[in-house]
């Protein structure tokens, strides 16, 4: 039944990550382009470069570390709030197990106290041995029922904590775990691992529970009724567990192999059907179906060894134990022979003893299940074991009130920053910002400028507290923001990347995310505000068309608007803005420039751009270059001097119409 | 991605004519499933013969207390066990390999199909989808043909035996016996029926479960910014308990049905056996029949039993099956090209130095709600030989749509394009797409090296082309990483920055040098610094190819010999940026975004 259950767990689709370039920020630093004051330099761009480090994807495989027990502490942790439905379940398997088994037992007697004493017309013994029978048919009809019935509900149950475990965690985990771990892989954690835990614990568990007390009260049985043949025949045990021991080894390996040629398997095929456009534009068909041959004829391999392995252990499995029958039914054929043993007895044995090696076969299913299970439980209690970076405060320090803040029915006012002795270092220890300390007034207008990988988005996500500092620390009108709990610090702090990700729903829905339980109203003011509501509302079902449905069909720049239109919605203290108008062209930015104007007054914003027309509604420039603050000053004055910022807002001027 | 597809179902057919699809498949190895399905019936026919061996161990030399006739009979045991074990795991031994080969050769046929199939196709289906027909289906026709094909033919056939020899044994008993057997099976049959649509859907939210644990963490950035992932969490948690509801009832059923499966069976065993003993002290049978008609239909329940799963699992084949051929049956991009001039000589004549014109061009997308205008509503251009035209126009005005028409991504609903004067439909699609080279606004990267990624765009180029494609890019950086070129990159390799991966996708449409370029804001995530630089490089490449460079800014736009402007799905003007600048107040405000008043 096993094989059934498997295919319902059958891998499912890893989602790609989103191809913005945040995905990737800590490969950024291997941009060589440093803002440099002079082209020569530039051209010597093969000068050593930053060590390439870290590798922002770890191949599957070497996963994160998972602490020793962890797996266990998780099962634990997870059983323990149903200690006692469990206890009841496997007292209920108990018993219908041991109502099942009491059959043969029956037969014996049947043969041996019923026929003479029926010949002796006392139908008694008969009649209460079929009644007997009967019965423990029904109890164990019925236990199977019940048991059944609680063990889905505790299998479900645990499930459900575990899911929602997974889930909450992910959500917890700080960014940069996210851009190393890779979507795809916490994605199967809560689901194709999931399954196969499901999979265990709704098959594999029951019958290995039943497996166990079948043996266990087979061998109980067979030792009562004749000590010597019952010994013989438990003795078969020993060779039928070592063969399973090396069979389950073997499997081991094989599994292995498998997961991972499935898995390269489904990230090529993923890759190829997500990058349709590019395979068929590049001709690359004939190139694929090659390279996927590859992974998908070591993946045939792979199972074809497992079913053969497969077949070796259930084979000679069965051969032992048919011989292991025969030898004992022949020994007590022997005896009875010579009147040294019943014949009902023997008769028993002979019942008994097929039913004994029955659960081979599940057996070697279980251990197929088991397997995957085990190793989605490693990799799940790995994920829930790492220990989020960026945690939540015990002790949550609110906010303090300003009088603006308190005037109901007030815009935010604008909220000051301050980086205090603050530096930013990667895991590796490759230090990326150096300790500086910078103060935002309130109110203020900061445009970040610099080439890639001069530490802009760094600043950006320490201030948004993607990440925490290496050292120093970031506060927000004077409170850390390590002290913040989540929902005070997004009140405080909102961060618009240049990613163009929308969740499935409506356009309104995604507006939405900005505050839940926004009216209609509020969500038009907010995407008018930004200039959206015209491509909006010439969707087929204006706010309301499905993104992800006929017709949803939103451009890159379009998906930029939404995410505007959604912090203006959440209505910060405090507005990131990082490369929020990549995709925009030159009018759909100027408006919302013209937006910003209006939205960004009383606000305190930071705003992060390629392109300097951004910097026009600045009250101040911080011009970054390798992790420092090289420049600092209102437009008007780097302009007019001669510094980085001076020169570069020439060459762009000069690139405009 | 789990959305479900909405491509029309072909009607339901039958189970049996849906497997029958899968014949050419499983023909080169029928051999082997016949050799297979003799394998399991023998063992399982000596697995029957067993206690009737048994029984003549205890009648005959037990009974009569003569130790020295067990010998024969012994023997014969022996035999009977070891050919139920060895043909068992032979059956299985011997479909390993072939079997494995079959769902190999339908995995890659589905891939190759795919790779094939128009890009309108991929419009409409979630990969999701696609992705469960390469695994989960392939997987459950594998064990359709391991399992239930054979099983069903071996387990009739020992249901049938069985039935046979306990007739044979004693036919009151036998009756007994083999009455719950049609309820039983109908039982099986309708709590599998109820049991399949509850797992469908559980399948079915499992999915939705699914996209929810997707999109939170694909969305990990927005939710973080806007502190929303308890929101996020509410939908997770409503949605696990909906699939748990779900599960419990598929609980329930899995309950009834087991009870059915237990307690029949036990039930006519225990009339049997009362009867039975009644029938020995009657002397109208012997121990010995009685204890071999018992094990016989013990060892009938496991073929009773498996019926009801066996055709649920040939259900779940069909079902498989059909959504197999669902994509094996889908038109291939090229099904209906008329290729007038295939082969070497398919170039365009090089003679007629025309390059691309556009004519009359009309466009929708194929989901487009009916009641939309077309995107492109005749569409005039002519790009000139050696030319590069700059594409402009709003977000939104079908520009991207535009260049996706040249390699024949999509195939306009009217009017024709042609290169140097052939038209585009009449070259074989590999042709054209040689001849034409694109970078998309997504940069997408395989999981291969860098240097595979680049040499995409011209299979046959060198080293240095491929050095001097990256030189026009600006992709340096690429010497920097750990393997220079060698580097993996994409999903399996190393993650690079939006720039990054931009860049390297332009160096692949540069790298061949080929005739007719298509850039689709090919500088969008650069910073101003690189851009220049790229700018400068690109420049050298645009003047050697004729091109069309969709346009965002007026930096990319002054790339160009000329410019384009895309209005209401036309091209409302065509001149140089200045002339344009100059004549056009729609172009001023779309290079500069500043409001002319009309």
């Amino acid at each position: 039944m096993n094989d059934t259950g498997t295919v319902l767990a059958g891998p499912r689709p890893t989602a790609r990550h989103s191809n913005d370039p945040e995905a990737a920020v800590e490969a950024e630093t291997l941009d060589e382009a440093t803002l440099v004051e002079e082209q020569e330099q530039l051209s010597g761009a093969d000068q050593p470069l930053t060590e390439p480090e870290p590798p922002a994807a770890v191949a599957e495989g070497e996963d994160i570390p998972v602490p020793p027990g962890a797996p266990r502490a998780l099962l634990r942790s997870l059983m323990g709030p149903h200690r006692k439905r469990i206890v009841l379940a496997v007292l209920m398997i108990v018993f219908q197990q041991a109502a099942l088994q009491v059959g043969p037992l029956l037969v014996s007697v049947a043969i041996d106290r019923g026929i003479p004493a029926l010949r002796g017309h006392d139908a008694g013994p008969l009649i209460a041995v079929t009644a007997g029978y009967l019965g423990c048919a029904a109890v164990a009809t019925l236990l199977q029922r019940w048991f059944i019935r609680l063990s889905g509900l505790i299998n479900q149950d645990i499930l459900l904590d575990m899911r929602r475990r997974i889930f909450r965690h992910a959500q917890l985990l700080s960014l940069d775990f996210h851009e190393r771990y890779t979507s795809g892989r916490i994605i199967s954690r809560a689901t194709s691992d999931v399954d196969a835990v499901r999979e265990l614990l709704n098959e594999g568990l029951q019958e290995l529970l039943s497996v166990a007390l079948q043996i266990v009260y087979i061998s109980g049985l067979l030792l009562v009724l004749d000590w010597r043949l019952g010994l013989v025949s438990v003795a078969s045990a020993v060779p039928v567990f070592l063969l399973q021991r090396s069979y389950r080894l073997r499997s081991k390996n094989i599994y292995r192999r498998s997961r991972t040629a499935v898995a390269t398997v489904i990230v090529r095929f993923t890759e190829t059907m997500n990058g349709i456009r590019p395979v068929q534009a590049f001709r690359r068909e004939e190139a694929n179906d090659a390279s996927f041959g590859v992974p998908n004829a070591e993946y045939a391999k792979s199972n074809a060894d497992s079913m053969i392995s497969m077949a070796r252990f259930v084979c000679s499995a069965r051969v032992t134990a048919n011989v292991w029958i025969i030898g004992v039914v022949l020994w007590g054929a022997y005896l009875v022979a010579g009147r040294e043993l019943e014949l009902g007895v023997l008769a028993a044995f002979v019942l008994y003893l097929r039913r004994l090696f029955d659960p081979i076969d599940q057996l070697a299913m279980f251990v197929n299940g088991y397997q995957s299970a085990a190793a989605a439980l490693e990799k799940i209690a790995g994920l829930l074991a790492h220990e989020p970076s960026v945690p939540e405060p015990v002790e949550a320090v609110p906010l303090p009130e300003t009088p603006e803040h308190a005037r109901p029915g007030a815009t935010t006012g604008g909220r000051e920053i301050l980086f205090d002795r603050v530096g930013f270092s990667y895991r590796t220890g490759k230090q990326v910002l150096p300790e500086f300390s910078l103060r935002i007034p309130a109110g203020q207008s900061v445009a970040v400028v610099g080439a890639t990988g001069a530490g802009k988005s760094t600043l950006a996500k320490l201030l948004a507290r993607f990440y925490d500092p290496t050292g120093g620390r970031v506060l927000l009108d004077g409170v850390d923001l390590r002290e913040l709990a989540t929902a005070e610090l997004r009140k405080g702090v909102v961060m618009v990347t240049q990613e163009s990700f929308l969740f499935s729903g409506t356009v309104a829905d995604n507006i939405a995310v900005g505050r839940p339980g926004a009216g209609r109203e509020e969500v038009e003011a907010a995407a008018r505000a930004i200039g959206a509501h015209g491509f909006i509302s010439e969707l087929p079902e204006g706010y309301d068309t499905d993104v992800r449905k006929r017709g949803g069909r939103i451009s890159a720049g379009q998906r930029q608007l939404v995410a505007f239109a959604r912090a203006l919605l959440a209505d910060p203290a405090v507005l990131i803005l990082d490369e929020a108008t990549s995709s925009l062209d030159v009018p759909g930015e100027r408006a919302v420039q013209e937006a910003m104007r209006t939205v960004l007054a009383g606000r305190t914003a930071v705003i992060i751009a390629h392109r300097l027309s951004t910097v026009e509604i600045a009250d101040r420039v911080l011009v970054m270059e390798q992790g420092r603050i090289v420049e600092d000053g209102t437009p008007t004055d780097l302009i007019a001097g001669t510094g980085r910022f001076s020169r570069l807002h020439e060459a762009w001027r000069d690139s405009l119409v | 991605m789990t959305e479900p597809p909405t491509p029309a179902h072909s009607p339901k057919r039958s189970t049996v004519r849906s497997l029958l699809r899968i014949w050419p498949y499983a023909r080169p190895i029928r051999w082997y499933l016949a050799g297979s399905t003799a394998s399991a019936m023998v063992a399982s026919l000596a697995g029957l013969l067993i206690p009737l061996v048994l029984k003549q161990i205890v009648d005959g030399p037990v009974s009569k207390h003569d130790s020295s006739g067990l010998w024969w009979p012994a023997a014969l045991l022996l035999v009977l066990g070891l050919a139920e074990a060895l043909f068992f795991g032979l059956r299985r031994w011997m479909l390993a390999r072939p079997l494995s080969g079959v769902e190999r050769t339908m995995r890659a046929d589905l891939y190759a199909r795919l790779q094939r199939l128009p890009v309108t196709f991929h419009d409409r289906w979630a990969s999701g989808q696609l992705l469960s027909r390469a695994t989960s289906d392939m997987f459950t026709i594998r064990l359709f043909l391991a399992f239930p094909l054979v099983f069903l033919i071996v387990n009739s056939m020992v249901f049938l035996v069985g039935i046979a020899i306990m007739f044979a044994l004693d036919w009151q008993l036998a009756v007994i016996a083999v009455l719950p057997a049609a309820p039983l099976i109908m039982l099986c049959s309708y709590f599998e029926r109820r049991y399949s649509a509850a797992a469908r859907l559980a399948q079915d939210q499992n999915g939705d479960l699914a996209t929810i644990v997707e999109e939170s963490v694909l969305g990990i950035r927005i939710l973080k910014a806007f502190g929303r992932h308890r929101t996020m969490a509410q939908r997770f948690r409503a949605q696990a308990r909906e699939l748990r509801g779900t599960e419990l009832n598929k609980a329930r059923l899995l309950a009834n049905l087991w009870a059915v499966i237990v307690g029949l069976p036990e039930l006519a065993l225990g009339t049997a056996l009362a009867v039975g003993v009644v029938q020995v002290a009657h002397d109208t049978t012997t121990a010995g029949t009685l204890v071999a008609f018992l094990s016989t239909a013990l060892a009938l329940r496991w073929p009773v039993e498996s019926l009801g799963w066996l055709l649920a699992y040939s259900n779940e084949a069909a079902t498989a099956t059909d959504r197999f051929f669902e994509v094996l049956d889908a038109p291939l991009a090229d099904a209906d090209d008329v290729v007038t001039a295939t082969g070497p000589d398919s170039r365009p004549d090089s003679d007629i130095r025309d390059g691309i014109r556009f004519e009359g061009v009309r466009f929708r997308y194929p989901d487009a709600p009916a009641d939309t205008p077309d995107l492109l509503q005749g569409v005039d251009l002519h790009i000139r030989h050696g030319e590069t035209m700059a594409l402009v126009g709003t977000t939104g005005s079908g520009k991207t749509s535009m260049t996706a028409l040249l390699p024949r991504l999509y195939d306009p609903s009217a009017g024709r394009i042609t290169l140097d004067g052939a038209d585009i439909t009449a070259l074989s699609r590999g042709r054209l797409r040689e001849l034409v080279s694109v970078a998309f606004e997504e940069p997408t990267l395989f999981s291969a090296s860098v240097r595979e990624n680049v040499l995409m765009g011209a299979p046959d180029a060198d080293d240095a082309a491929l050095q001097r494609a990256l030189d026009v890019a600006q992709a340096q950086f690429v010497r920097a990483l750990p393997q220079g070129v060698d580097t993996q990159v994409g999903e399996q390799g190393l993650s690079l920055s939006g720039g990054q991966r931009q860049r390297l996708a332009l160096a692949r449409a540069v790298v061949g040098a080929p005739d007719f370029l298509v850039l689709d804001d090919p500088l969008s995530a650069l910073d101003v610094h690189t851009e220049a630089l790229v700018e400068q490089a690109l420049r050298r490449v645009l003047a050697g190819t004729t091109a069309l460079v969709v346009a965002h800014r007026p930096s990319t736009v002054l790339l160009a010999d000329r410019v384009a402007m895309l209005v209401d799905g036309r091209i409302a003007a065509v001149g140089t940026h200045h002339e344009l600048l100059e004549t056009s107040p729609a172009y001023r405000e779309l290079m500069s975004g500043e409001r002319v008043p009309a």
